[in-house]
C-alpha cells in the first residue's frame, strides 16, 4: 500500500506534471511566478485548496452523485457544477483565513488568490479523482502529488525568472514571451521523467 | 431521465448551496478583520480610477497611507482641492492652502532655436537618443529631445510635442510627475499653476558653448540675478534658477534677459 501511494504521488508530481505535461493551471503558473516568495505562497495555497477540495468533492460524489448514493440515481453529470460550487466556497474561505492570519501573503497573492477558483488544476484534480479513484486514500495521494507538482513547477519557474531579471533579453522577448519559452523548456525537461522506472 | 433525477438534482444543488452559504456567512464573522473606518471613508472620497498618479499602488494603498499619516491629505493629484477638503474632514485636519503645481518643460530649444550636432534618424525615443554621444542630436546637452517619451508617460493627455519640444497643457496637468520620472534629460519640473515668468532653459554651459548650442540658452551672465529685487532668481551652476516662493512674477528678469530664455 505504502509503495503504491508513493508511486501515485511521484507519477502525479513529476511524470504527468499538472502544468508541464497536462497544461492545467497555466494562468496562475504564468501570473504569480515573478518572485519565489509569492510563488511559494501560491503553491502552498493551491496544495491546500486542492487537498480540501478533493476531500470534500470525493465525499459529495460518493454520498450523492454516484448511483449508490443517497438518491439512488446516477447524478454524476452534476459533478462539474457541484465541484465548482465547493471549490469557489473553499477559496473564499481561504481568502478570509489568509486576510486574518497571514495578511502579507494575502497582499502578495492579490488578484490571483480569487483566481484559484478558476484554476482549472483544482477542478481537474477533483474530477479525475471522482472519476478514476474509488479509494479515498489513493485519491488524496493523487491530489497531493498533483498539487505538489504544481508547487514544484511554479517555484522552479519563479527561480528562473528571478535569474532572468538581470539578463539582457531582446526587446521582443521581454515579459511573457521569454516566460513561455522558459515554460516550454521546462516541459521538455520534465518529459525526461517519463522513463522513470518506479514501482 | 425520470422526474426523480430532475428533482433530486435541484434539491442536491440547493442543499449544497445553502450549506456553503451558511458556512461562508459564519466564517466571515469568525475571521472578520477590523478595517480602520478612516480607510474606508477616505477610500470613498478618492476618485477610484487607480491611476497611480499619487505614487502609491492605487486608491486603496493611498487611502491606507493617508489614514496612517504617511501621505498628505492632498496627495491625490486627480481629485485636487475638493477631494483634499473631504479627506481632511475625515482626518480632522486642515487641508491648508496648497498651491496647485503643474509640470513645465524647462527648454525652448525648438527646431529653429537649437543647433544640431548631427542628424539622428534612429528610433524616436528620448531614452535611447539620450544614451547617444552628446546626449541626443541637439548640440545642447540639457535640451528637450522632443521624441515624446513624456507624452507616452502622461496618462492625462496633458503633453504634446510642438516644434521639437514637449509642451505641457497646464489645464490638463495633474502634477503626477510621471513625465518628470520618464524624462532622461531631466528638463521637466513642477511650477506653480498660472506662473507667467519661468526660466525656459536647462543648459549648464557658460558663455560661448551655451551661446553656440541654442539661440535662447541661459549663458549664466547673471543679469537676472542683478535685476531681481526680491532675490528670487539666482545663477546656480551656470543656470538661472527661480525660487517660486520669493518670486512675485513681476517679469523684470524676463525683460532684462539678453538671451530671452525667461518667458
Amino acid at each position: 500500500m505504502g509503495v503504491e501511494l508513493l508511486v501515485i504521488i511521484i507519477s502525479a508530481a513529476l511524470i504527468s506534471n499538472v502544468v508541464l505535461s497536462r497544461f492545467l493551471g497555466i494562468c496562475a503558473f504564468l501570473g504569480v511566478s515573478n518572485k519565489v516568495d509569492t510563488a511559494k505562497g501560491m503553491g502552498i495555497a493551491v496544495i491546500f485548496v486542492i487537498l480540501m477540495a478533493t476531500a470534500v468533492t470525493y465525499a459529495i460524489n460518493m454520498a450523492f452523485l454516484e448511483p449508490t448514493g443517497l438518491f439512488k440515481r446516477d447524478l454524476t453529470y452534476l459533478q462539474t457544477i457541484a465541484f465548482i460550487l465547493v471549490i469557489a466556497a473553499l477559496v473564499q474561505f481561504l481568502e478570509m483565513f489568509l486576510k486574518k492570519y497571514i495578511p502579507s501573503l494575502y497582499k502578495a497573492l492579490g488578484i490571483y488568490l480569487p483566481l484559484i477558483t478558476t484554476n482549472c488544476a483544482v477542478l481537474g484534480v477533483a474530477l479525475t479523482v471522482a472519476q478514476d479513484y474509488t479509494d479515498f486514500v489513493k485519491g488524496m495521494a493523487y491530489a497531493l502529488g498533483t498539487s505538489g507538482g504544481f508547487c514544484i513547477s511554479i517555484i522552479l519557474l519563479a527561480s528562473i525568472r528571478e535569474k532572468l531579471e538581470s539578463n539582457d533579453i531582446p526587446d521582443s522577448f521581454k515579459g511573457k514571451p521569454i516566460v513561455l519559452v522558459m515554460a516550454c523548456l521546462m516541459a521538455i525537461a520534465f518529459t525526461g521523467f517519463s522513463n522513470l522506472n518506479i514501482g | 431521465m425520470d422526474s426523480v433525477v430532475i428533482v433530486s438534482s435541484i434539491v442536491l444543488l440547493a442543499i449544497i448551496a445553502i450549506v456553503i452559504g451558511i458556512f461562508l456567512g459564519v466564517s466571515s464573522e469568525v475571521f472578520k478583520v477590523k478595517v480602520d473606518e478612516k480607510i474606508v471613508k477616505i477610500r470613498e472620497c478618492l476618485p477610484g480610477n487607480n491611476c497611480g498618479g499619487c505614487g502609491f499602488a492605487g486608491c486603496d494603498a493611498l487611502a491606507e497611507a493617508i489614514a496612517k499619516g504617511e501621505a498628505a491629505v492632498n496627495q491625490c493629484p486627480v481629485g485636487g482641492a475638493p477631494v483634499a477638503a473631504k479627506i481632511s474632514e475625515v482626518m480632522g485636519v486642515e487641508a491648508g492652502d496648497t498651491v496647485k503645481m503643474v509640470a513645465f518643460v524647462n527648454c525652448n530649444g525648438t527646431c529653429v532655436n537649437a543647433n544640431k550636432a548631427y542628424e539622428y534618424n534612429g528610433v524616436k525615443d528620448c531614452r535611447l537618443a539620450a544614451s547617444l554621444p552628446n546626449a541626443g542630436e541637439k548640440l545642447c546637452r540639457n535640451a528637450c529631445l522632443g521624441y515624446g517619451t513624456c507624452v507616452d508617460a502622461c496618462k492625462f493627455g496633458a503633453m504634446e510635442i510642438v516644434d521639437g519640444v514637449a509642451k505641457v497643457d497646464p489645464e490638463k496637468c495633474v502634477a503626477c510627475k510621471a513625465c518628470i520620472k520618464a524624462c532622461p534629460m531631466k528638463v521637466i519640473s513642477l511650477v506653480p499653476y498660472g506662473k507667467k515668468h519661468i526660466v525656459e532653459c536647462s543648459n549648464r554651459d557658460k558663455g560661448k558653448p551655451a551661446m553656440d548650442a541654442c539661440k535662447v540658452s541661459c549663458i549664466a551672465c547673471g543679469m537676472c540675478e542683478r535685476t531681481c529685487t526680491k532675490g528670487a532668481i539666482k545663477v546656480d551652476r551656470n543656470l538661472a534658477v527661480m525660487d517660486y516662493n520669493l518670486c512675485d512674477d513681476c517679469g523684470a528678469c524676463s525683460e532684462k534677459c539678453p538671451r530671452k530664455c525667461i518667458s
